[in-house]
Formats: C-alpha cells, sequence, structure tokens
C-alpha cells in the first residue's frame, strides 16, 4: 500500500539531475530548453533538481570523460534507489562523434548502468521528451 | 577566524558543465580563488589528427554546442586561407547571418542563465522562449536547432530560401520589440541594477592587463571585438556598432549583452535584404589542402576564438589547434572573486559565460633550461586520465 502510494508518487513527479558527462553544451542546451516555456516537460512534473540526493532520474549528456567518470560513479551512488539513468544524445549513448579520442569511455553505459537512451546530435527537445514519456511509462509498469 | 576552503563542482546546480572552484572564505569574504579544469576535455585536437579536413570540420563542430558556427567558421578560414580559396560572396553572407544568429541564441541564453544565478526565473523563462524564435529560423535555414553543420569547405551546405525572408524578418521585429523590453527591465526595473551592480568588480586596466576579451571586456570599456579590428567574413560591408560599457561589473555585462543582441537583430535584417546572387558554394574543393600554415581570429559571442592549422599537404590536419575565449577570460575572472562575496560566487562565474567543453586542456609545462626534452609520457597521460590531482 504504502509502496504503491510512493510509485504514484515518483511517476506523477520524477525529480531529475542533469550532469553534463564530457558533451559539447548543444545537449544540454537542449535539456534546459525542454524546461522552459515552449516545450516545459514541468506538465509531467518533472522538475530539475540540484542534487544527487534528492533526485530519481540522472539525465546524462557527454561521453563520459575519463576525468569525470570516478565522479559519475560517486553522484550514482549518492542517488537513493529506485534510480534511473537517462543518456541523452549520441555521444552519451555510444560515444558519437568523440569515437576515438583518447579521452572518453564512450558511452555513459561504460560507467554506470543506463535505463533509457536518447540519440540524436543534438538531441531534440522534443526527443527528450518521448524518451522521458517513455521512461515514466516503464516506471509505472513497474510500479503496477 | 581560520580560513574554510569551500569546493564548488565538479556537479553543482548553478554551473551546468562539470568544474571545480576551490574558494578560501574568510566569513563570507572570498580571500582566494583557484580553479581546477579539465573534466571536460576529451581530447578533440589530438583526435583532428586521425581525421580528414573534413570530418575535422564536423568534429570541431562539437568543441562547443552554443559557440558551434565559430569554431566551425575560424577553422575552415584557416583551411581556405591555406588552399587559397575564396568563397563566393553570398556563402560569405549566409555564414554571417548564421554567426549572427547564434550570437543572439548564445547572448538570450546567457541571459536566462544570468537570471536563474539571481533567482529571477521569470527572465530566464521569458528570455528562453524569445530564444525559440532564433531556434526556428536556424533550424529552417540549416536543418538543426544547435550544431548547425552549414559550413562546407569553399562555401555553405544550403542556401536561404527566398520565399521564407519575410518570415524571418517578422521574426527578428519580434525579437527587437523583445530586446527593447529587456532593455527597460535592466535599467528601469531595478532588480538587475540591485541585485548585480558592483559585484565581480573588473577595471578597465585590469582587463587590459589580464588580457579579457569579449563582452566581458568590453562591459569594463575596452573597445576590443575582432569583428572590428580585423573584420572578416562580410564584415566590412555591414554598418554596426561596437557596444561598450564602463559600469566594469555584472550589470555591465548583462547591459552589453543585450545592446549587443539588439546590434545583432540589425545586422541580420541588414543581411537579409542584402543578399548577393549567386553560388553558395566553390565547385571544385581540392580533397588535399598544401602545405602551409594558417591563424584566423573570430570574434565568437564569448569573446575572441583563436584557431590555428597547419597541414603538411596531405587530407588529414597535422595540427589543429584551438584558443576558446573562455579560456582567455579565466585569469581575470579568478582574480575579481577575490574580494567579492560567496553569494556571488555563482553568478560572478556565470556572468562571463563561461563555456568549459570549449577550453578543458591538459597543458604540460617544462622547463626549458634545464634543456630536458619536453614530451608528454603515455603514462603521465593515463595518470592525468585516471583522475589525478594536480
Ligand atoms: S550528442 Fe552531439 S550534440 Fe549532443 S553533446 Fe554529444 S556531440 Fe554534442
Amino acid at each position: 500500500m504504502f509502496q504503491s502510494l510512493v510509485n504514484w508518487a515518483r511517476v506523477k513527479s520524477p525529480w531529475i539531475l542533469h550532469w553534463n558527462t564530457g558533451a559539447c553544451n548543444a545537449c544540454d542546451i537542449e535539456v534546459l530548453a525542454a524546461l522552459t516555456p515552449r516545450f516545459d516537460v514541468e506538465r509531467f512534473g518533472v522538475l530539475l533538481q540540484g542534487t544527487p540526493r534528492h533526485a530519481d532520474v540522472i539525465v546524462c549528456t557527454g561521453p563520459v570523460t575519463k576525468q569525470v567518470k570516478d565522479r559519475l560513479i560517486k553522484v550514482y551512488n549518492q542517488t537513493p534507489d529506485p534510480k534511473f539513468v537517462v543518456a541523452v544524445g549520441s555521444c552519451a549513448c555510444s560515444g558519437g562523434a568523440f569515437r576515438g579520442c583518447y579521452n572518453i569511455l564512450g558511452g555513459v553505459d561504460q560507467a554506470i548502468p543506463v535505463d533509457a537512451y536518447i540519440p540524436g546530435c543534438a538531441a531534440r527537445p522534443d526527443a527528450i521528451i518521448d524518451g522521458v514519456v517513455k521512461l515514466l511509462a516503464k516506471l509505472q509498469g513497474k510500479a503496477g | 577566524m581560520a580560513e574554510v576552503k569551500i569546493p564548488i563542482g565538479p556537479q553543482h546546480p548553478a554551473l551546468e558543465e562539470p568544474e571545480l572552484f576551490l574558494l578560501t572564505v574568510d566569513g563570507e569574504q572570498i580571500v582566494d580563488a583557484e580553479m581546477r579544469i579539465g573534466y571536460n576535455h576529451r581530447g578533440m585536437e589530438k583526435s583532428a589528427e586521425f581525421r580528414t579536413f573534413m570530418q575535422t570540420l564536423y568534429l570541431y563542430e562539437r568543441i562547443c554546442g552554443i559557440c558551434s558556427h565559430s569554431h566551425t567558421t575560424c577553422y575552415i578560414q584557416a583551411v581556405e586561407e591555406i588552399a587559397g580559396l575564396e568563397i563566393p560572396p553570398r556563402a560569405k553572407y549566409i555564414r554571417t547571418l548564421i554567426a549572427e544568429l547564434e550570437r543572439i541564441h548564445s547572448h538570450l541564453l546567457w541571459l536566462g542563465i544570468a537570471g536563474h544565478e539571481i533567482g529571477f526565473d521569470t527572465l530566464f523563462m521569458y528570455s528562453w522562449r524569445d530564444r525559440e524564435f532564433v531556434q526556428d529560423i536556424l533550424e529552417e535555414i540549416t536543418g538543426n536547432r544547435v550544431n548547425y553543420a552549414i559550413n562546407t569547405i569553399g562555401g555553405v551546405r544550403r542556401d536561404i530560401p527566398e520565399n521564407k525572408i519575410d518570415d524571418y524578418l517578422k521574426a527578428l521585429d519580434i525579437l527587437e520589440e523583445r530586446c527593447g523590453y529587456y532593455t527597460k527591465v535592466a535599467f528601469e526595473e531595478g532588480t538587475l541594477a540591485a541585485r548585480l551592480g558592483g559585484v565581480h568588480y573588473l577595471s578597465k586596466e585590469k582587463a587590459i592587463e589580464l588580457c579579457a576579451c569579449g563582452p566581458f571586456a568590453r562591459a569594463s570599456g575596452v573597445a576590443t571585438d575582432v569583428r572590428f579590428e580585423e573584420p572578416y567574413l562580410a564584415y566590412p560591408e555591414i554598418p554596426f556598432n561596437l557596444i561598450t560599457y564602463d559600469s566594469c561589473d555584472i550589470f555591465g555585462r548583462a547591459v552589453v549583452r543585450i545592446l549587443e543582441t539588439i546590434e545583432s537583430i540589425k545586422i541580420c535584417r541588414y543581411i537579409l535584404k542584402n543578399l548577393p546572387p549567386g553560388e553558395i558554394k566553390l565547385e571544385k574543393v581540392p580533397k588535399k589542402i598544401p602545405e602551409g600554415e594558417a591563424v584566423s581570429r573570430y570574434e565568437a559571442p564569448r569573446g575572441e576564438d583563436i584557431h590555428y592549422v597547419r597541414s603538411n599537404g596531405g587530407e588529414k590536419p597535422y595540427r589543429a589547434k584551438v584558443r576558446a575565449p573562455t579560456m582567455q577570460n579565466l585569469p581575470a575572472t579568478m582574480e575579481s572573486l577575490k574580494g567579492s562575496y560567496i553569494a556571488d560566487a555563482p553568478i560572478a562565474i556565470a556572468s562571463i559565460d563561461p563555456c568549459f567543453s570549449c577550453t578543458d586542456r591538459i597543458a604540460v609545462v617544462r622547463d626549458i633550461r634545464s634543456g630536458k626534452e619536453s614530451r608528454v609520457r603515455l603514462r603521465d597521460l593515463s595518470k592525468y586520465g585516471k583522475g589525478g590531482r594536480r
């Protein structure tokens, strides 16, 4: 009973943490654009949070540089369960344009488990919203 | 009281990108500021050496997604100079148009972020909503909202549809009206002036001494702008003004950016009305770029961008070096942070419109006098890669 209440709340209002893991910024501004009036993901209850301890969903952009890897794992561990990771942009999915650069891991899933991949270079806000909504549906399935 | 060190970052809500700032505070006041860059370092200059000139163009588009056109244009100018290519006038105009649209979108973006940083979220939402007008135009012309990929060696990839020009002009009119509104917000409404006035002071002398550039320097009264100093693209033919302001603080930086946006809108309008007819790219472009080297300067939204390209006569660049404007602005930023208050740190750092994905790099300095070979060993590199501290 209590768990279903928690799940209901989580689906209605997922709090996200935005984390640039070495992106070129384009996907970051698209994530932000998705939060602003034209696209407005807040109508799905999505709210940007500053700290990992308050977040349900980690939105990662970027191919994960070797420098950032340890921090990423740390942030992932600080996020309370259940947590979900969304990789936004081709380079967060697989390394994208940066494949072959010496300082990247190539994809967020090389460091932490990923639940949703949103391709595109840069991923359009529409695509990001679609990804988030699909993730919410998945969450609901889990809750259900 | 003992001094306390406060780390900001690498993951911090106020900074979009992962960077670490180490502030030493005494009470509320910052007495020393240090920073560590490199979290966003991907190694693009090196990997450019394994790509052809054309592939590097699209790789360099991704140095930074906000000023992507700046980097590609700066790079391509250097390449074209080495190859001795003169691009058609229409291509020049289109490149300039995209450059100015990019400046508008970047400045509006900054205004929003700055508003967010000082808790003025209404401004954030307003300016980002208005920014969508520019994004729409950019998308229609180039096919993408960011990373437009309009440049190609010897010209541009896409033409401007003649039947759409009226729509673009209308959108620009609305934008200009909105910018007029922001100017009013800045000068008459009081919130911005009260919160940003006098914060993060950078005097004109210090700005010159520490080589600040872009709107950051122009807000300290330094009249520096590559578009004037060394006009490139179509700028010599376009009338526009250099904006400076001499309040030397963050308020000044906001004003400079808002007024510059209005200037950019005027430039865009001029270009759309005076677009020269003709081809948009050269017919024959050599695959191999002849031996040579070139330096190219470009006024990106954040300041002066410099690219150095060297070719060995092959299909791939021998070296393609990038010096992004944020790099240039960091010393002045850190210097002026000393003496400010800790609550002002986020907006102070944001006030230069930092872009760390352009900036992050590894620098290895060796003693020349000892005559040692200045080579970076793989071991050092991997030590760095494993997150070694300084
Ligand atoms: S996917 Fe493309 S646009 Fe997005 S951060 Fe990576 S390189 Fe930039």
